[in-house]
Formats: structure tokens, C-alpha cells, sequence
């Protein structure tokens, strides 16, 4: 130990996250003796172990990577994005299978309900899927991608040292954190932002590293201009720690306990979670994948993007109007009706900016179409700007008044979020990391081509089940609701427009098993492409020609 | 560095930025004119939308916001249509809770109105428990069939709705079946006899020795509230034991807790909860079930 600290080279970003982690480490440990309730308790000690196990590890790191120079700056940084891709796949495939999980329960409420074990209540699970999904699969995917891209693009190393390492590890203690929170109950009910205050303390300040990080990044870029996709990055990242902050203001019910009460009543405080609940969608799931997509489409099938105007100008007028749209989340609501006005027609104008991504995307591949035939990576990426044009324009539909009135509150929105998570999100992301395992674990070539067309069907075909049957007991479920007979009484009751969406449900959980089936495939050619395997029939093909080739 | 000057695409011949990045490079197409019409065209709409409809918030020192040239409230609206449905029904639904219940079977327009109320307030207030349709649960009666524990004609059947079993209401239908083995009232062997008689008397095969056994003690203990010949009494909601019908179950376990310990379900009043004209409605729907006297 004492060596450790009189060697010349202290490295300075590695002992202020050191101190940090200590910092943390009492904290958690004062947390874990006080704590005024359980889960407050159990939380207390995931923080204690994760911040003694970050400790021994700076120490393990300092100890035994100190005979190469740490942070070479002829080096990219490269390790955090292989640890990126890992966990987003982890993760993916967590939040599938409960999602899968939650539909059976919806589907089959007899056979998965489980009074007795109140963590397996839909109640429960139901954020643990959203939160899984979105902020650990997406989540991941963004940081490891944003990581690699930045650093690319940029012709420089990650800067910080050591922080971009407290990022990702504190990224996942936060979904950590976050999961075993639903599953035990401790909720502030935001919807999208369920983790309470002393988790949301926390991703504010991973958060701000991974900010400082990316900027001071691209502070230190050796190019002129800075690329669009860390513009749609860096928008991405600002935007969201905005949000989290304003939406998760509360007050602690007491300092070592699991409660919090919002500073927000009422409909201010509905109007701030769809301001919050509609832009993480917007800078989260949008903004964030387009970045995705502007490097790894052009990259992939090299061809300069298409029109750089158009980046410029659906930029902009995406993060401008986007931040305006929250309100469509509350039509015919106690939110007053102008509110509602210019939620809706905001949503209206934000048509073109969102399609904006899906022409730079689609058209760079002119030139170039025979890729989608040849290249199966290409293909899931360019279906996946096919489904964001899709759910872009859904959108905007789905927010004139008149058609929510409709589609509000049913299925029609379930199917529309998926066909943008399953469609969009998810496929650029395994798109993206089609491509990023092959690069950073320096193959030739993914392990098996013909798994990543399986892993594209079926993926597809799932999707393709989910958005219809979700569209057909959507509009279904939104006609009965407003039957109404010759004396304006309901024709239906609740529970008869729920009996009548069975069939529906039941194609919507197969859709969701073939998604996950083929996330399964991904993971299983992800790990033998890593590995740097050869599929059987490649080695015999290689093995007949014998290498007689001249060597160039 | 790598800003070059801008260079030529040989594929579409459309000049680059001179820009690149890690490879990446940028054409200089111009904003495709479609999009930039359509994107023109929404700021149009929206901009129209703002003129006829509730838009901005007034500025600083003016209350309220703009109200768009067409006056179009949802509050009003809301309110138009609520007043203009209630009066449609108002002059039914007054005759409605004013005339003899069974002159509602007789008025085709009245019967029409209260099976539609009836039906709705039923889905979202009794289907809970009686299940859709009335079809029924354990523990909560079945209302389709012929089998009335209190009286199926439309007055006995709006008395229960209206006051409820074993409510608060001071009305209530209101009989207690003891708990025979909790309270001590018979011994275990005499609960046993008795499930044996039970079984029997609703047409079962049973231990006949046990049978002969339980007869006097049904008729001391039972036969008061569930009659000489077990075939209940509506006047106390007593069920009928010789038929297949079971409210808990027939099988030996069931009927032996029930005699041990008694069921006393409870249904609310819903004189608090519902207007009279939906309570009637409510009862000619239910006698609407299938087994309405």
C-alpha cells in the first residue's frame, strides 16, 4: 500500500474518484446504521459493497497496471467500450425477459400472479422493464457508443483518466440501485423516473462526469469541426441531466430513509413529469440513436452523409421543438386547454425535423443500396431509420386531440412506444454493436453472418406482431371504451373491453418471445465473435484451399 | 488537419463539405424541397390552429391566455353535452323511479332506458363480485339463474339492491346463521352427521346411519330458518339445501366449515352510492338476468 502511494506517478483522476468512492463509502455506511427503513437499509449496503469493491479495484488497477504508462494518449480508450457492449447486451436481455415476463402476466394473469410474493407483482416489474430497457440497455448503449465515437471522430483519447471508468461503473450501481428499488417497493411514482432522491443524487453525479467527460473531449479534439453526431450526443446528454434535475426535485422525508415527497402538486406536477417523461424519449431515445446512426451507418456502408444542411437544420429545429411537445402526454386533463394547444401542434411541426435523421440516414445509403442484400448488419440498421420514420410520424399523429381522444390510455400507445423501442432503439443499438465488436476486439468479421439474418427475422417478425396486435386491441379497447348506447350509458364495462384484448395479448407476448429469442442469438455470436471464433463450415472452406496466396 | 477543400462525389457527382471524420465525410445536398414544404406547412397548420383554438398563455398583467376566434372550450363542451344528456333522460328516468316498478316491464321506451342504465351500472359496480353478466362467484350469488335467496320479483330484488345483506343499513336484509361448531352450539361427530344429511337431502349418496343421526338435530337446530323440508325461506334468505345450487359448495370439506364457523356475506346499500332511478334500473336489468318472478 505504502508503495503503492510513493511511486512518481499518482494519477490524478484515479484519487479523486478514490476519494469520491470514499466519500461514499462512509456515507453508505452511516446510511446502513441509521437507516429508517428496510429498503433504505438494503440500499446502504449495495452502496457499501459497491463502493468497497470500487476501492479495491482503483487499488488492484494502480497496483498491477503500473509498469505500462497508464492513459497513453496514442491510445483510444477502448476497454470501456468493450465493457459498454457487454453490458448493454446484459442488460438488453434482462429487460426483454421481464418484459416478456409482464406481458405472459397480462396475457395469463391466472397462471403469473404470485399474491404471495409481492416483488412478482406487474406492479413491481413493470418499471423494472421500462427502466431496464430504457436506461440500462439504452443506457449502456449510449455511453459505450458515445465513448467510442467521440473518441473517433474526435482523433483523441477519452480524456479524464480514470472518470470515464466512474461513469460506467457508477451507471450501472445506478440501475442496480434503481432495479432492486422497484422490486422492493421504493418508488417516488414518476413515471420513467421511479428511482428515489438519494439514486437520483446519484446519477446526477455520474451524470455530470460523463458530461465533463465528453465535452472536455471534444475540447481536446485534433479535428476542426466538431462531427454531428457528437452534436446530437452532447445535446443528448445536457438535456437529460436538465430534465432528471428539475423532474426528481424532492424533499427527503428523512435523510436515511427511502422517501421523498416532489416539490411539484398537482397538474404543475403532471406538466413536469410528461415535460421530463416526453423528452427522454426525445433526447434519450431519439437525439441520442440518431448520434448512433450518423456514425455507424455512414461508417459502416462507407458513404459520405448525405446532406450536411440537413443535419444542421433538423438539429436544431428537433431540440427546439421537441421540449415543447410534452404536453399531448394530457390531453383532455386538468392541464389547461392552450397547454394542450401547444403541445399538439408542436407535435405536429416536429414531423419533418424527426424525418429529418430518417432522409440523412436512408439517403447516405445511395451508392450503395446493394448493402442491404449483402451486408445483414446494414440492413438492421437502415430498418431500424424505417421504424424511427414510422414511429415519427405515429407520433405526431397519435398527438392531435382529436385522435388521442381515441388513442389515449390504450394499447395504441403501448405498440406505438415498441414499434420506436423494438424497432428503432433496439435494432440501431444491435446494429451498432454488430459493428462495434467487430472493431474493438479487432476481428475480420463477425463470427456468423447467417446468425445476425436469424437474429434480423425473427427480431422483425416479432416486432411486426407486436405493433399490429397492440394497434388492433388499442383501437379496439378505445371503441368500446366510448360506446355508448341510445341513452348515453357505457356499452361496455372495464372488465369486458380488457376480456376482449386476450388474443391480442397473446400474439403481443410471441412478438416479445421472438425479440428476445433473437437478442439471444446476437449474445451467443457477440461472445464467439469476441473470442475470435471461425464458424465450422468457414474452417473447412479455408482448410480445402490451402494459403497459396501471395503475400501482398 | 483533415478540413479539405471541398471535393467532388463521383457517385452522385454532389460536391462534399470537405470535412471528414474517422473516414466520414458529408455531401452537400440541399434540403430536400418536399420536406422543406411539409415542414412550412405544419408551422402553417399549427399556426392556424393557434388563431381558431386556446393557444398562448396572455402576457405579464392580462389574465388568461388567448381563446382562438372560435370560443371552442373543452370545459364547455363538456358541460353542454353532460346537461344535454341529462336532459334527455331526465323526463325518462323521473318516470322512471315514479311508477310501479312492474309497470316498467310494460313501457317498451322506460324498460329500454333502464336495461341500458342498469347494464352500465352493473359492469362497473356488481360485475366485481356477481361477475360479468351476473353470472356469479363463490360466495356471491348467481343473478342469471332462478335461484333468488331473497326474492327475485323487481321489488325484492330493488329492496336488497337498495339496503344490501348484513350492511350498515339500518333496513337491511339481516339473518345470522349460527356458527355451529365455533360457537360451540354442536359437537364435531353432529357437524359430521349433519354434512352427511345435507349431502343426502340434495340428492347424493351419503352414510345412511349418519343420516338417521343428524335427522332430529336438523330439525332442532336448521329447520327453523331452512324449513321442515330444508327447502329454505326466502322471508330470511335461507337457501334451499335439496337442490345442486351452492353459494360456497356442496362437497363434505365446504359444508362442513360452513357449518362450523357460518359465511354471513356481506353486499353494501347502494342507497348512498346510486340514485333511485338507477336502482330501479339496476333491478330490472338483474331481473332482465334470466330469472326475474
Amino acid at each position: 500500500m505504502a508503495a503503492a502511494f510513493s511511486r512518481e506517478r499518482i494519477d490524478v483522476s484515479t484519487f479523486a474518484v478514490g476519494f469520491l468512492i470514499l466519500v461514499v463509502l462512509i456515507l453508505s455506511f452511516s446510511g446502513a446504521a441509521n437507516a429508517a427503513d428496510p429498503a433504505f437499509r438494503a440500499h446502504a449496503f449495495i452502496f457499501l459493497i459497491a463502493s468497497a469493491i470500487g476501492l479495491a479495484g482503483l487499488l488492484g488497477w494502480h497496483e498491477l497496471s503500473d509498469r505500462q504508462p497508464r492513459f497513453d494518449k496514442t491510445f483510444y480508450e477502448e476497454g470501456i467500450v468493450k465493457a459498454g457492449i457487454v453490458a448493454t447486451m446484459f442488460w438488453g436481455i434482462a429487460g426483454f425477459l421481464v418484459g416478456l415476463i409482464i406481458a405472459l402476466q397480462l396475457t395469463f394473469p391466472n397462471l403469473f400472479y404470485f399474491p404471495e410474493i409481492g416483488w412478482t407483482n406487474f406492479g413491481r416489474l413493470r418499471p423494472l422493464h421500462t427502466s431496464a430497457v430504457i436506461f440500462a440497455f439504452g443506457g449502456n448503449a449510449l455511453i459505450a457508443t458515445s465513448f467510442y465515437v467521440v473518441q473517433r471522430t474526435c482523433r483523441t483519447r477519452l480524456v479524464g483518466g480514470m472518470w470515464p471508468w466512474f461513469v460506467f461503473w457508477g451507471y450501472q450501481l445506478f440501475i442496480v440501485i434503481a432495479a432492486t428499488g422497484y422490486l422492493m417497493g421504493v418508488t417516488q411514482s414518476k413515471e420513467y423516473a421511479e428511482p428515489e432522491w438519494y439514486a437520483d443524487i446519484w446519477l446526477t453525479i455520474v451524470w455530470v462526469a460523463y458530461l465533463a467527460v465528453f465535452v472536455a473531449t471534444i475540447l481536446r479534439r485534433k479535428e476542426p469541426h466538431i462531427y454531428v453526431a457528437n452534436w446530437f450526443y452532447l445535446a443528448f446528454i445536457v438535456t437529460i441531466a436538465l430534465l432528471h434535475l428539475v423532474n426528481s426535485l424532492s424533499i427527503p422525508i428523512s435523510l436515511a430513509g427511502s422517501r421523498s415527497v416532489s416539490v411539484f402538486s398537482g397538474v404543475q406536477s403532471a406538466l413536469i413529469q410528461w415535460w421530463y417523461g416526453h423528452n427522454a424519449v426525445g433526447f434519450f431515445l431519439t437525439a441520442g440513436f440518431l448520434a448512433i446512426m450518423y456514425y455507424f451507418i455512414p461508417k459502416r456502408i462507407e458513404r459520405p452523409v448525405w446532406s450536411y444542411r440537413l443535419s444542421i437544420v433538423h438539429f436544431w429545429s428537433l431540440i427546439f421543438i421537441y421540449i415543447w411537445a410534452g404536453p399531448h402526454h394530457l390531453h383532455y386533463t386538468a392541464l389547461p386547454q392552450w397547454a394542450q394547444t401547444l403541445g399538439m401542434t408542436f407535435s405536429i411541426m416536429l414531423w419533418m425535423p424527426s424525418w429529418g435523421g430518417m432522409i440523412n440516414g436512408l439517403m447516405t445509403l445511395s451508392g450503395a443500396w446493394d448493402k442491404l442484400r449483402t451486408d445483414p448488419v446494414v440492413r438492421m440498421l437502415v430498418v431500424s431509420v424505417a421504424f424511427y420514420g414510422m414511429a415519427t410520424f405515429e407520433g405526431p399523429v397519435m398527438s392531435v386531440r382529436e385522435v388521442n381522444a381515441l388513442s389515449h390510455y390504450t394499447d395504441w400507445g403501448i405498440g406505438h412506444v415498441h414499434s420506436g423501442a423494438l424497432g428503432w432503439v433496439g435494432f440501431v443499438t444491435f446494429g451498432a454493436l454488430y459493428c462495434l465488436t467487430q472493431w474493438v476486439w479487432k476481428r475480420d468479421r463477425l463470427y456468423s453472418n447467417a446468425l445476425v439474418e436469424w437474429h434480423f427475422w425473427i427480431a422483425t417478425i416479432g416486432i411486426v406482431l407486436y405493433i399490429t396486435s397492440m394497434w388492433v386491441s388499442g383501437i379496439m379497447e378505445g371503441l368500446m371504451w366510448r360506446a355508448y348506447n341510445q341513452f348515453g350509458f357505457l356499452e361496455y364495462s372495464f372488465i369486458e373491453t380488457v376480456s376482449a384484448k386476450h388474443i391480442s395479448y397473446i400474439i403481443r407476448a410471441l412478438g416479445g418471445g421472438l425479440y428476445l429469442t433473437g437478442a439471444l442469438i446476437m449474445a451467443y455470436n457477440l461472445v464467439r465473435t469476441a473470442r475470435g471464433d471461425v464458424p465450422a463450415d468457414e474452417r473447412r472452406r479455408s482448410s480445402a484451399t490451402p494459403a497459396i496466396q501471395p503475400a501482398e | 488537419m483533415t478540413d479539405r477543400s471541398p471535393e467532388i462525389d463521383p457517385h452522385s457527382q454532389v460536391e462534399t463539405t470537405g470535412h471528414e471524420w474517422d473516414g466520414i465525410k458529408e455531401l452537400n445536398n440541399p434540403l430536400p424541397r418536399w420536406w422543406l414544404f411539409i415542414f412550412w406547412g405544419t408551422i402553417v397548420v399549427a399556426i392556424v390552429y393557434w388563431v381558431l383554438m386556446p393557444a398562448w398563455p396572455a402576457p405579464p398583467g392580462m389574465q388568461g391566455n388567448t381563446l382562438g376566434v372560435l370560443g371552442q372550450s373543452d370545459r364547455a363542451t363538456v358541460a353542454a353535452e353532460v346537461s344535454e344528456t341529462a336532459k334527455m333522460r331526465a323526463e325518462l328516468a323521473s318516470r322512471l323511479s315514479a311508477v310501479d316498478a312492474s309497470a316498467i316491464l310494460q313501457d317498451h321506451d322506460l324498460s329500454q332506458l333502464a336495461l341500458g342504465l342498469g347494464e352500465s351500472a352493473f359492469g362497473d359496480n356488481c360485475a366485481t363480485c356477481h361477475g360479468a353478466g351476473g353470472r356469479g362467484a363463490k360466495g356471491y350469488p348467481r343473478l342469471a339463474d332462478d335461484i333468488w335467496l331473497w326474492g327475485g320479483t323487481l321489488t325484492d330484488i330493488e329492496t336488497t339492491i337498495r339496503h344490501g345483506i348484513r350492511s350498515d343499513d339500518p333496513d337491511a336484509r339481516m339473518t345470522d346463521m349460527p356458527a355451529f361448531g365455533r360457537d360451540e352450539f354442536l359437537t364435531s361427530a353432529e357437524i359430521r352427521d349433519l354434512v352427511e344429511f345435507v349431502t343426502a337431502i340434495s340428492g347424493r349418496k351419503a352414510n345412511l346411519a349418519a343420516v338417521d343421526r343428524a335427522r332430529p338435530i336438523f330439525q332442532t337446530n336448521c329447520a327453523s330458518c331452512h324449513g321442515v323440508d330444508a327447502r329454505g325461506d326466502r322471508a330470511q334468505g335461507a337457501p334451499n339445501l335439496t337442490d345442486a345450487e351452492w353459494l360456497y359448495g356442496g362437497d363434505r370439506d365446504t359444508l362442513q366449515s360452513t357449518i362450523f364457523g357460518a359465511r354471513r356475506g356481506v353486499m353494501p346499500a347502494w342507497t348512498t352510492r346510486f340514485d333511485p332511478a338507477t336502482i330501479r334500473a339496476l333491478a330490472v336489468y338483474v331481473h332482465s338476468l334470466g330469472g326475474g318472478e
